[in-house]
């Protein structure tokens, strides 16, 4: 049942992710990752073009502690709220120490006046490094959609 | 034509009439977007073969650009002209000929209808009379200009060549960024809540840009006090705003208590400024270059951040902007990782960028209730000419000039 438990240390580590963003929990978003983790939006059309432009990309925890500080200090945007529904996870253990996953996300948008917008779908193709507990070396959030309503600031 | 009239104080008034109605969107469909202007279509980079094409927009009509088995560059109205459907369903792609799925009928590579499905029926029976004259209503044709690897459209004769429009004050700004062949790097599309001409304005707004974009100003990457400038077309369609690299290391912000500079015991410092690290790669010491074209047109240099943005209006209150960011073919490997960390700056996700579309919507809703009041543009005078301050809003007035005589309002 080793994959099993591989299964779900996946699983556990995708839903806390999504837990800490959808609570505004921003300041945790970059210990999901290696502290050289890496972490990419793109589309799918720039995926099947073999674009390499991200929408947005970050190198390493400085980064993703960079753009969590520029959201609370410099950037404006209206209160908004994401809700993350994460399912379809894939699990290949790569080796004792590595592991691939690929899962489906929705991502459902609430503003403060209640408009809710289903913000964003597409797949979380992650590596994550095992040990000493489960962190994405490698997330590469890939949209279905290249279309994005007005801004996307909170990480998806 | 349109039943308004325009305040009596010229361009320092903008009716927010301008954004908000129907017959004012449709009236700019015929005298704007299909009128005596010039659209930018695409990047040559995208139609890099012989029978390639992609498809876009100028204004609501749908618009094919191809390039035929001779590398000539064309572009046509996405529309049968049987029926009515769109030629082109895909986005992009390499064809013999365009095929409309509807009833068949084919176009070539210049948008000329080529063959219609069983014109003479079958067997004697059936098909199109001798004299039917289907071609009358063929997709209409754009006159196409390339500048320097960026792709222009327009659908009137008496628009003036594509340089004369552009005109001597913009042009050699525009050519100082395309100094060599393009290669594109990506792209995606960022929906606006707002009127087309909201969109436009801001980027034309110099006076905006270090007051709502805190990163620039907490960053030190543009603050008013930097050496700059901007340029402004003799007809005030279209102008040019840059920004030198000297650090300004002044603190007229923290002085006038600007919100965009925080608190001086809360100075924000990024772990990993590698992120903006620019090589002066056009060799003027420019940092930052924002240029537009009328009606629909941006060009930015963000440091190495390069980028073609077209404005698309989808009806009154929403705005397609379609992003492509461009390096240039020769870049080498490190050149490339730049632009690739500068995307961070610029998009719906850009550190700088994001807030323009939540600002302009602001504007859309908070305007709802005034269709009879106006907006007051008077930083730097009432006059429309190139600064050597960007605390003006002498661009802006230009887009307003622009748009009043095209719209003859």
């Amino acid at each position: 049942m080793a994959d099993a438990n591989l299964q779900l240390a996946v699983e556990q580590l995708h839903a806390r992710y999504a837990h800490a963003l959808d609570a505004d929990r921003l300041e945790d978003w970059p210990q999901f990752f290696t502290e050289r983790g890496t972490y990419r939006v793109t589309t799918a059309e720039n995926e099947q073009r073999g674009l390499p432009l991200p929408v947005l990309y970050a190198e390493g925890r400085p980064m993703l502690r960079d753009r969590v500080a520029s959201l609370r200090h410099a950037n404006i945007y209206e209160p908004q709220r994401y809700r993350h529904i994460v399912s379809s996870v894939l699990v290949d253990k790569l080796d004792s120490e590595s592991a691939r996953s690929t899962a489906n996300f929705l991502v459902v948008r609430i503003m403060e006046n209640g408009d809710t917008l289903l913000f964003a779908s597409g797949r979380y193709v992650d590596r994550i490094a095992l040990a000493p507990e489960p962190r994405y070396e490698e997330r590469v959030v890939i949209c279905d959609s290249r279309r994005f309503d007005t801004l996307l600031a909170i990480p998806l | 034509m349109l039943q308004k009239s325009w305040p009596a104080e010229g361009v320092t008034r903008v009716p927010y009439w301008v954004y908000q109605d129907a017959e004012v969107y449709k009236e700019e469909q015929a005298k704007i977007w299909r009128g005596r202007t010039w659209s930018y279509l695409c990047l040559e980079a995208e139609l890099p073969e012989p029978q390639s094409f992609v498809t876009t927009f100028v204004g609501d009509m749908p618009v094919v650009v191809t390039r035929d088995a001779n590398g000539v560059l064309h572009a046509w109205e996405n529309r049968c002209a049987h029926r009515g459907a769109l030629v082109a369903m895909q986005a992009r792609g390499k064809v013999e000929r365009f095929t409309c799925i509807y009833h068949n009928w084919t176009y070539d590579h210049a948008g000329n209808l080529a063959n219609v499905a069983f014109r003479r029926g079958i067997a004697g029976k059936g098909g199109m009379a001798p004299d039917a004259k289907p071609e009358s209503q063929a997709p209409k044709k754009l006159r196409v200009a390339s500048l320097d690897g960026l792709v222009f459209g327009t659908l009137s004769p008496e628009t003036p060549s594509l340089e004369d429009y552009i005109g001597p004050q913009i042009l050699p700004r525009l050519r100082r960024v395309l100094k060599k062949p393009l290669k594109v790097l990506g792209a995606y599309t960022q929906v606006l809540p707002n009127n087309w001409k909201l969109y436009m304005d801001n980027v034309k707004d110099t006076y905006h840009a270090s007051l709502l974009h805190m990163f620039f100003t907490r960053f030190r990457i543009n603050r008013l006090t930097q050496k700059g400038g901007v340029f402004v077309s003799t007809d005030g369609a279209h102008h040019c705003t840059y920004t030198e690299m000297v650090e300004d290391k002044g603190d007229a912000y923290e002085k006038d208590g600007m919100r965009s500079a925080g608190s001086s015991t809360s100075q924000f410092r990024l772990e990993a400024p590698e992120l903006l690290e620019q090589v002066d790669e056009l060799g003027d010491g420019v940092s930052i270059q924002i240029l537009t074209l009328f009606p629909g047109f941006v060009l930015h240099q963000i440091r190495n951040s390069l980028a073609a943005r077209q404005v698309v209006p989808k009806g009154v209150g929403r705005t397609e902007l379609h992003w492509t960011l461009f390096g240039f073919a020769d870049d080498d490997a490190a050149m490339t990782r730049r632009r690739l960390m500068q995307a961070n700056l610029v998009g719906p996700a850009g550190y700088i960028s994001m807030e323009d579309g939540a600002a302009t919507g602001f504007v859309q809703r908070g305007i709802a209730g005034s269709p009879d009041r106006t907006s007051v543009i008077e930083m730097g005078g009432a006059g429309v000419a190139s600064d050597d301050s960007r605390i003006t809003e002498t661009a802006v007035r230009g887009l307003w000039q622009a748009w009043r005589r095209h719209m003859d309002v």
